[in-house]
């Protein structure tokens, strides 16, 4: 097995206990994924000052195990293209504080108040809310008892524990079907289990799963099951012919789509019915001097290229709004 | 064959030799029967080499050189200490490859700067310790949140004498991933007292291992 080796060496531009005392950043980017990285490298080359207030750099990327359809790369792990992305934003200056925000508001002179879960306040002319959206759960009883216990939420993290072992994989789009070929490298027994009918993942996916795993379409998992801190099956029903079964697994993987991470913004811009971020064309919300991008907003299409580019027009956008304002 | 390609390598080697305090890495192994020690030592090498003033490698053999393995309290292989002016009891349990070669980086850089880099507020918190911890972060080489748990658990074991703190590559010792019911990471084992999941940020992750040592609760 050939060895790789990642960097992200945040040492060099974090920020400092109390350096943001008496600081007015002229961008707080909120996100550390493809929409606040390519916000960031815009803003920078406009020379603004820029914060990134992330736990993380890469976002959704990083729990993406292989990505054929970001122009410029044929095929690359999620893994690297975010240690690109990364790099490539890291040639600047820009502050990060490996945080997360948990209250944002507005105060005199039109300036932004981002209070982290670390008690650090930021204060900036204008925000980019870019974070993202993360893995929707399945709420169903045994799933909180037995999560880190079989039960998986970053497959690329903790599919290894799983080798050789029966799985079952529940969703039915692109990150359940490249979850299941992971864990098909691994000698894993995978039973992929579709709540709708039909399968959402690209069929190129499908067609490498054809025969190596057991499709199980418009199924619903009822429970997951386990004994001594362990996940030991799953009960599922056919939702056609209403018939339940169990079925015995080591692992449940929940690859079932995303929900925004949009809870914090809540009354301080407006939210769609999906809970995301409603923004215009030009990546403007609801309040004037705050903009959004990527996987939390309401543009359609969820993709790694998409959030790039809108947080190319977030952080243009942001430039034009302080320039505006300073004259 | 080199391990750090030359892209990586133009990126360590001004860190490596802007760092003010030398460092020595220990690497224990042995030549047979250890998936990962021939290329654990070698990337201590590679990056030794990159500023030999400034990191240099002490190779121990498991087996033969007992008082090393004794001093440094070496109970597995390969293992790899971060030394500076003093021991501070960082460690790495398997190669700090993949993600975690982003670990290594940050303690020797830390080591090398003499400095923790916690808040005032989380130094503060440490000194309410009451008792020696040892702190065990498992990982998975292929986890993008592990390194910030095993860079939090080297700052606390380098901001107090209490503490040691260990990244475990889960899946090259799949007894001790049993043993402590590891089947996601990053997971913190302390031993004997509890566990948690998870990367929290500075002050959580801080504020849990303390409750969790002076309260004794799981």
């Amino acid at each position: 097995m050939p060895m790789d080796f990642k960097m992200d060496i945040p040492s060099s531009s974090a920020l400092n206990e109390g350096e943001e005392k008496d600081v007015v950043f002229d961008m707080a980017i909120l996100g550390g994924g493809p929409a606040g990285l390519t916000a960031a490298v815009y803003a920078m080359r406009k020379q603004m000052s820029v914060i990134m207030i992330s736990p993380d750099l890469g976002g959704q990327v990083l729990k993406t195990s292989g990505i054929e359809n970001y122009m410029g790369f044929q095929y690359i792990t999620g893994a690297e293209l975010s240690q690109k992305f990364s790099e490539q934003a890291q040639l600047f200056s820009i502050k990060r504080l490996q945080e997360s925000a948990i209250h944002l508001k507005q105060i005199e002179n039109n300036r932004f108040v981002t209070r982290t879960d670390g008690g650090r306040e930021i204060t900036s002319r204008t925000l980019i809310l870019a974070t993202g959206k993360r893995w929707r759960k399945l709420n169903i009883p045994g799933e909180e008892l037995y999560l880190g216990h079989g039960v998986v939420n970053c497959a690329v993290c903790d599919a290894p524990f799983f080798k050789g072992l029966p799985v079952v994989v529940a969703g039915g789009g692109n990150s359940a079907a490249s979850a299941a070929l992971d864990l098909i490298r691994l000698n894993c027994k995978v039973t992929l289990v579709n709540y709708s009918p039909g399968w959402q993942a690209d069929p190129v996916l499908m067609k490498q799963l054809q025969g190596r795993v057991e499709l199980l379409d418009q199924h619903q998992i009822l429970e997951i099951q386990g004994e001594h801190d362990r996940v030991t099956g799953v009960k599922l029903m056919d939702r056609e012919s209403k018939r339940e079964h169990q079925l015995e697994t080591s692992g449940v993987f929940i690859e079932i789509g995303l929900i925004p991470n949009t809870e914090v913004f809540k009354g301080f811009v407006a939210l769609n019915e999906y809970l995301e971020i409603s923004v215009d064309c030009a990546t403007r919300t609801s309040r004037r001097g705050v903009f959004a991008a990527g996987d939390c907003t309401s543009v359609p299409e969820k993709q790694i290229i998409i959030a790039a580019g809108e947080g190319a027009k977030a952080a243009l956008a942001a430039y034009h709004y302080i320039t505006f304002q300073k004259h | 064959m080199a391990l750090l390609d030359e892209k990586i390598r133009a990126q360590v080697q001004p860190q490596a030799q802007a760092l003010i305090k030398p460092v020595t890495l220990h690497v224990f192994t042995q030549e047979l029967e250890c998936q990962f020690c021939r290329e654990t030592r070698q990337l201590a090498e590679e990056l030794a080499a990159m500023a030999p003033e400034k990191i240099k490698v002490a190779v121990h053999n498991f087996v033969l050189d007992k008082a090393e393995v004794e001093t440094y309290k070496i109970d597995k292989i390969p293992a790899l200490a971060v030394v500076g002016e003093q021991d501070y009891g960082i460690r790495f349990f398997g190669i700090p490859g993949g993600y975690e070669f982003t670990s290594l980086l940050q303690a020797i850089t830390m080591v090398g700067s003499g400095d923790a880099g916690l808040s005032q507020a989380s130094r503060m918190k440490l000194g309410a310790l009451i008792k020696p911890v040892n702190l065990k972060v498992y990982v998975t080489l292929t986890c993008p949140y592990c390194p910030q748990a095993v860079h939090l658990a080297h700052q606390m074991a380098m901001a107090s004498p209490l503490i040691r703190a260990e990244m475990i590559e889960a899946t090259e010792f799949p007894h001790l991933a049993n043993r402590d019911q590891i089947m996601a990471v990053p997971k913190v084992v302390i031993d004997g007292i509890g566990s948690f999941e998870g990367a929290l940020p500075e002050a959580l992750f801080i504020e849990k291992i303390i409750a969790l040592v002076n309260g004794g609760k799981t």
